[in-house]
């Protein structure tokens, strides 16, 4: 298929979506509207409220504290995460210790975790924070130390047999392992800390898109729980491609599926 | 060769063990006595796990033996063997690094600044033939390539003794012999002491002084030894039509046929157990 054609066709999925959408939510089909504006709004409502939001500039404030907590989120969560794992793959001993623990806290769905952020950090910024740095740590963490446990023997003997230290090891061989098992699991670690800022948000903040999404839910605004919604697909995707981007710099020296030979 | 030089590596009584799963001892290679002169180049031939490269990982201070002694140079080996670089089967590239870098890093670690020890390792890459391939990583090269990195990535170094576990093991056949005469060609320009383990006889002819001939295993001892008086420069594909390389291959296979067999044997009935 031709990038064209694909191009064509997406935008018809598209199209044909809103078009089905607004005449079922508009048009009583044999006296009865199918899709009852009251809980299903309709395209040009929802439409013209995230014209609104951007008219009006009330949107870029809420966007830039989701963005501001999802990069906060992830970079600590990383941090912490490349730390410890490092940490655990090169001391067995410690992370035999810690390996129950490690499952159990992983196992909570961090939902639950929400009200406890709030009471211990506030209603502002770091209780989005925490909760997304708990979704991002643990998907940071086992990466890191799967790549690092998973270097090659030769590899390593290599390293040793070329001379490098214990230093030097880890920022030739370790390091760069780790990090491109780190970076095969990008997408996921951003998207979480994003779904960590907007869930921690949904359950009790003053600003972001969850915020906004829940105000218009709490007055049964639903072209605004849409529109939200909308806005937050775009910023995620945005977000991704960005991710793609720095994906592709960073890890040129690994074969992709098509160029594996 | 010269007596004045130190033997390169002298191997004495060494024997390797191993702790099974299960708690038993295997004795890999038992009494192994072998030494390597400078400049002398000793291939090692034995049937498939006869630990040939079990006796290669001693030498380069990877495994420890459970007796005997590893001197080299004279002094005994503690710890890994600093003047040896060593040549693996598998690949051991270093995946995320250009070609050129992973040449280059044998140098950087030891602290020469990194232009210099890229304009070398330039130069070391156009010496195997891969001038114009510098900025390809491991994945963009062919195994034959691969192999010509790693060659280089070695011999940077410039290590005394040069240790090889079948390097050329995983190419075709064309393949083996152009990096045979490869190898030749850089080790006649600067004669290390070199011990090459392969399983084919032909190949260790073609290419070394001496032929080592290693028993099946477990418990593998070196049976044989014999000197390869053939005139060098050798080109590997000619070399094979000789006479001389014949009556030599049909005397060290006399020996070798009966181990192989053995280790066939063995190797099918661990296979059932």
């Amino acid at each position: 298929m031709s990038r064209v054609t694909l191009l064509a066709l997406q935008v018809l999925v598209a199209v044909v979506t809103l078009v089905l959408w607004q005449v079922l939510s508009t048009v009583p089909v044999f006296g009865k509207v199918l899709l009852p504006p009251f809980f299903f709004s309709n395209p040009v409502d929802v439409f013209s409220q995230i014209v609104k939001w951007f008219w009006t500039g009330v949107i870029w404030k809420h966007l830039a504290i989701t963005l501001w907590e999802s990069i906060l989120a992830f970079v600590i969560g990383s941090a912490g995460g490349i730390l410890v794992g490092f940490w655990f793959a090169r001391q067995p001993r410690v992370a035999a210790v810690f390996d129950p623990y490690v499952k159990m806290v992983n196992a909570l769905p961090r939902v639950v975790l929400a009200p406890i952020f709030a009471l211990w950090f506030g209603l502002g910024v770091w209780s989005k924070v925490a909760l997304g740095v708990t979704l991002v740590f643990f998907i940071v963490f086992f990466n890191v130390y799967q790549g690092v446990k998973e270097v090659p023997t030769t590899v390593l003997d290599n390293g040793r047999m070329l001379g490098m230290n214990e230093r030097q090891l880890m920022r030739h061989v370790y390091w760069p392992s780790a990090l491109s098992w780190m970076f095969s699991s990008l997408h996921t670690s951003v998207g979480f800390a994003v779904v960590g800022a907007v869930v921690g948000e949904y359950l009790g903040s003053a600003a972001g898109l969850g915020y906004l999404i829940q105000q218009a839910e709490g007055v049964f605004d639903v072209a605004g729980v849409f529109a939200g919604m909308f806005v937050l697909s775009a910023f995620v995707i945005l977000i991704d491609m960005g991710v793609t981007a720095v994906e592709k710099r960073l890890l040129v020296w690994r074969p992709t599926a098509a160029a594996r030979d | 060769m010269a007596m004045t030089e130190p033997t390169a590596v002298a191997l004495d009584g060494a024997t390797v063990a191993f702790r099974l799963a299960d708690g038993r001892v295997y004795i890999a290679v038992e009494q192994a006595n072998l030494s390597v002169d400078h400049g002398e180049f000793v291939a090692i031939v034995g049937p498939t796990g006869c630990g040939k490269s079990t006796l290669l990982n001693v030498t380069a201070g990877l495994l420890k033996p459970a007796a005997g002694t590893a001197r080299i140079f004279d002094r005994p080996l503690s710890g890994l063997n600093r003047d040896a670089g060593y040549l693996f089967q598998a690949d051991a590239l270093f995946p995320w690094k250009t070609a050129i870098d992973n040449v280059a890093i044998g140098l950087e670690i030891r602290g020469t600044p990194r232009t210099e020890a890229l304009a070398r390792a330039g130069r070391w890459l156009t010496s195997v033939g891969l001038g114009a391939f510098a900025g390809r990583y491991p994945h963009m090269l062919s195994g034959g390539q691969r192999k010509r990195v790693a060659l280089a990535q070695v011999l940077i170094r410039d290590p005394k003794i040069l240790l090889m576990d079948e390097p050329f093991g995983p190419l075709d056949a064309q393949t083996r012999q152009i990096m045979g005469n490869l190898l030749l060609e850089l080790w006649t320009a600067d004669r290390k002491a070199v011990l090459f383990v392969t399983h084919d006889l032909e190949e260790a002819i073609a290419l070394a002084d001496r032929v080592v001939i290693m028993s099946a295993g477990p418990s593998a001892r070196i049976i044989g030894d014999w000197r390869i008086t053939l005139p060098r420069p050798r080109d590997i594909a000619e070399i094979r039509m000789e006479k001389d390389f014949h009556a030599l291959h049909r005397e060290i296979w006399g020996v070798l046929k009966d181990e192989v067999m053995k280790g066939y044997v063995q190797s099918t009935q661990a296979g059932a157990a």
